[in-house]
C-alpha cells in the first residue's frame, strides 16, 4: 500500500517535471519548425523547404546584426574575461584595505535591474559625447559580465594551495613564469567556466545593448525585436535556429569537457 | 601560508585596479548621474536644463503614474508566485532524482536559456496569436468556433515573465534543497512526523534563503523587462520599464525617465537589505 503510493507520486513528480520541460522548449520548437515552411508567413505550415536557409544570407540587415552579435560577445568576453581573471586572482592572493569595498562595488551591477544600467549608461555617453556604435555595444557588454566573471574565477579557486606557487619560485622561476605557467593551467577550467558565462550573457542580453547600441550598429536580439512588430520571415527563424543548435553544440561539448577535466581531477 | 606576499600593495593595485577602474567609470559615475539629472529640468526640445527641481519626483502622485506603479507590481507579484509555485516542486523533484540524472535535468533547464529571450518570446508569439499554432489546433478540434485572443493582455504578459525569468527562480532553490541536510529530515521522521510535516517545519524552513534569492531576482527584473511586456501585451500593458524606456526614447524626457530609475534602485536596495539582514548571503544571487 505505502509503496503504490510512492509509486504514485514519483509517476506524478515525472509528468509534471516533464510538462515543465516541454513548457520551457515549446517554443524554441515551434521556431525551429517555422524556419522549414515553404509559406512566408509564420501563421500556417505549408510544406517543407530548406530555402530559407540559403536566403537567410541574401539579408544583408540581418548578416550585419549577427557580425555585430559575433564582434560584440567575442570582444566583450576576452576583455572581461582578461581582466576579470587577473583581478580574481588578486584578490584571492592579497588582502588589502578596502577589499570589501571591491566586493560590494562588483554586486552593483549584478543586482541592479538591466534597464537602469542600459539607460545609465545611455546618459553617460550622452554626456561625454560619445556616440554609440560598437565600440559603447562592448563597452556595456564588459560592464556587466566581468563580476560575474570574476566572481565566478574567485569562487573557483577556492581550495587552490598556493604552496605550488612558492615551490616554483622557491625552484628559481621568476613571479610572472610562475603565474604563466603554475597557476593559470590550475586555475583554467575555472577561467573557462567564467568566459562561458561571460559569452552567454552577452549573447543573451536585450536591454542593455537596446539601450547602447547605435542605429547603424544592432544587436540580433534588437533586430528581432524591432521585426517581431513587423513581421518576422522564415529566413529569421533559419538564422535562430542555426544559433540555437550551435549553443546547444557548445554546451554540450563544454558539459563533457568539464566531466572530464573533474574526473582529471579526482585522479590527481 | 596562505597569502604570499599579503603586504605588497603594489601587484594588488596591479591586478584588482583595473576592475576597480571600470566599475567606477562605467556603473558608479552614470548612477551618480542618473541621480542628478533626475533633479533637473526638462529642456524645450528633450535636453536637460541645468536647474534643481522636484517636480520629476511630484509627477509620481499623478493617478495616472500610479496606476502604471500598481500594474507593474501586480503583474510582478503574479509572475514571482507562479515561478514560485512552479519553480519549488520542480526544483524538488530534480533534488530527489537519482544523482546521475540531476546533472542533466539541470542543464535542461539551462539548454533554453542560452538562446536568446527575445528568440523564444517571439515563439511564444507565433504559437499565441490570433491566427497561431494554438488556435488553428483548437478550431482543427472543433473546441472553439472563433479564435481566442490569447495574446496582448495581462495574462500572456505574466506567461512571457514566468517563461523568461524560470531558471532565476529554479536555480537558487535547486542549490539551496540540495545543500539540504538530509539526516534532518531522517531525524524528523524517526521522531515521528509526517512527511507533509517535515516538510513544512524542516524543508521549506531551511530552503527559505532560495526562495528569498529566487523571488528577488524574479521581481525586480520583472518591473524592468519592456519587451516582454510591450511585445507579449501588445504595447496595451504599460509597466514601469516600459514607463522608463520611452522617457529615454520616445518622449525624451531624461529627467523624469531618471527619477523613475532611481525609484526601481531604491526597491533594489531594500529588497536587497531586508534579504542581507535575515542573513542570506550574496553568493546565492550569482549561483
Amino acid at each position: 500500500m505505502n509503496s503504490s503510493k510512492q509509486r504514485f507520486g514519483q509517476v506524478s513528480g515525472m509528468v509534471f517535471a516533464a510538462l515543465v520541460y516541454l513548457f520551457l522548449y515549446l517554443p524554441i520548437v515551434v521556431v525551429i519548425v517555422f524556419s522549414f515552411n515553404a509559406s512566408r508567413m509564420n501563421i500556417e505550415f505549408t510544406g517543407f523547404t530548406l530555402a530559407w536557409y540559403g536566403i537567410m544570407f541574401q539579408n544583408a540587415s540581418l548578416m550585419s546584426a549577427f557580425q555585430n552579435t559575433v564582434i560584440v560577445a567575442v570582444a566583450s568576453t576576452a576583455f572581461s574575461t582578461l581582466i576579470g581573471t587577473i583581478a580574481a586572482i588578486g584578490m584571492y592572493r592579497y588582502t588589502f584595505k578596502g577589499k570589501g569595498t571591491v566586493d560590494s562595488l562588483l554586486y552593483i551591477p549584478i543586482v541592479i535591474p538591466e534597464i537602469v544600467m542600459g539607460i545609465s549608461l545611455l546618459a553617460f555617453f550622452s554626456l561625454l559625447h560619445i556616440t554609440t556604435g560598437l565600440l559603447t555595444l562592448i563597452i556595456a557588454h564588459v560592464t556587466f559580465s566581468m563580476p560575474f566573471v570574476l566572481i565566478t574565477v574567485r569562487s573557483r579557486m577556492a581550495g587552490y594551495d598556493q604552496a605550488v606557487e612558492e615551490a616554483a619560485m622557491d625552484l628559481g622561476a621568476t613571479r610572472l613564469r610562475t603565474l604563466r605557467r603554475v597557476t593559470l593551467p590550475i586555475i583554467a577550467p575555472g577561467i573557462m567556466a567564467g568566459a562561458m558565462l561571460a559569452l552567454t550573457l552577452s549573447l543573451d542580453d536585450v536591454i542593455v545593448s537596446f539601450f547602447t547600441c547605435g542605429i547603424n550598429s544592432v544587436t540580433l536580439p534588437i533586430k528581432i525585436f524591432s521585426l517581431v512588430r513587423t513581421g518576422v520571415t522564415p529566413d529569421v527563424n533559419a538564422l535562430a535556429t542555426v544559433i540555437v543548435l550551435a549553443t546547444i553544440l557548445v554546451m554540450i561539448l563544454w558539459h563533457l569537457f568539464e566531466k572530464r577535466s573533474a574526473k582529471q581531477e579526482q585522479a590527481v | 601560508m596562505r597569502n604570499i606576499g599579503s603586504k605588497l600593495f603594489l601587484p594588488a593595485l596591479l591586478m584588482v585596479g583595473p576592475v576597480i577602474l571600470w566599475l567606477a567609470i562605467f556603473v558608479v559615475l552614470p548612477l551618480i548621474y542618473v541621480f542628478v539629472i533626475s533633479f533637473l529640468a526638462k529642456g524645450l526640445y528633450g535636453g536637460i536644463v541645468a536647474t534643481f527641481t522636484m517636480t520629476n519626483y511630484a509627477r509620481f502622485i499623478d493617478s495616472f503614474y500610479l496606476k502604471i506603479f500598481l500594474v507593474s507590481g501586480w503583474i510582478a507579484l503574479l509572475t514571482t508566485l507562479l515561478c514560485l509555485l512552479l519553480g519549488y516542486p520542480f526544483a524538488y523533484i530534480i533534488s530527489r532524482s537519482p544523482k546521475r540524472m540531476k546533472n542533466t535535468m539541470v542543464m535542461l533547464i539551462m539548454l533554453p536559456f542560452w538562446t536568446n529571450s527575445l528568440i523564444r518570446t517571439y515563439g511564444w508569439i507565433t504559437m499565441l496569436r490570433t491566427d497561431g499554432v494554438f488556435n488553428k489546433l483548437l478550431m482543427g478540434a472543433g473546441l472553439i468556433n472563433h479564435p481566442l485572443q490569447l495574446l496582448y493582455n495581462s495574462g500572456a504578459v505574466i506567461l512571457g515573465m514566468v517563461y523568461t525569468l524560470f531558471p532565476f527562480m529554479v536555480l537558487p532553490l535547486y542549490s539551496s534543497l540540495e545543500k539540504l541536510d538530509r539526516s534532518l529530515l531522517e531525524a524528523a521522521s524517526d521522531l515521528g512526523a509526517r512527511p507533509y510535516r517535515s516538510f513544512w517545519r524542516v524543508t521549506l524552513q531551511l530552503t527559505t534563503p532560495g526562495i528569498f534569492a529566487g523571488s528577488i531576482q524574479v521581481f525586480i527584473p520583472t518591473l524592468g523587462y519592456f519587451f516582454i511586456s510591450d511585445l507579449m501585451g501588445g504595447g496595451k500593458i504599460m509597466m514601469l520599464g516600459n514607463l522608463i524606456e520611452n522617457q529615454f526614447l520616445a518622449a525624451r524626457d531624461w529627467p523624469f525617465g531618471a527619477a523613475l530609475s532611481i525609484i526601481l534602485i531604491l526597491l533594489t536596495i531594500i529588497l536587497m537589505k531586508i534579504y542581507r539582514k535575515v542573513g542570506f548571503s550574496m553568493e546565492n544571487l550569482t549561483s
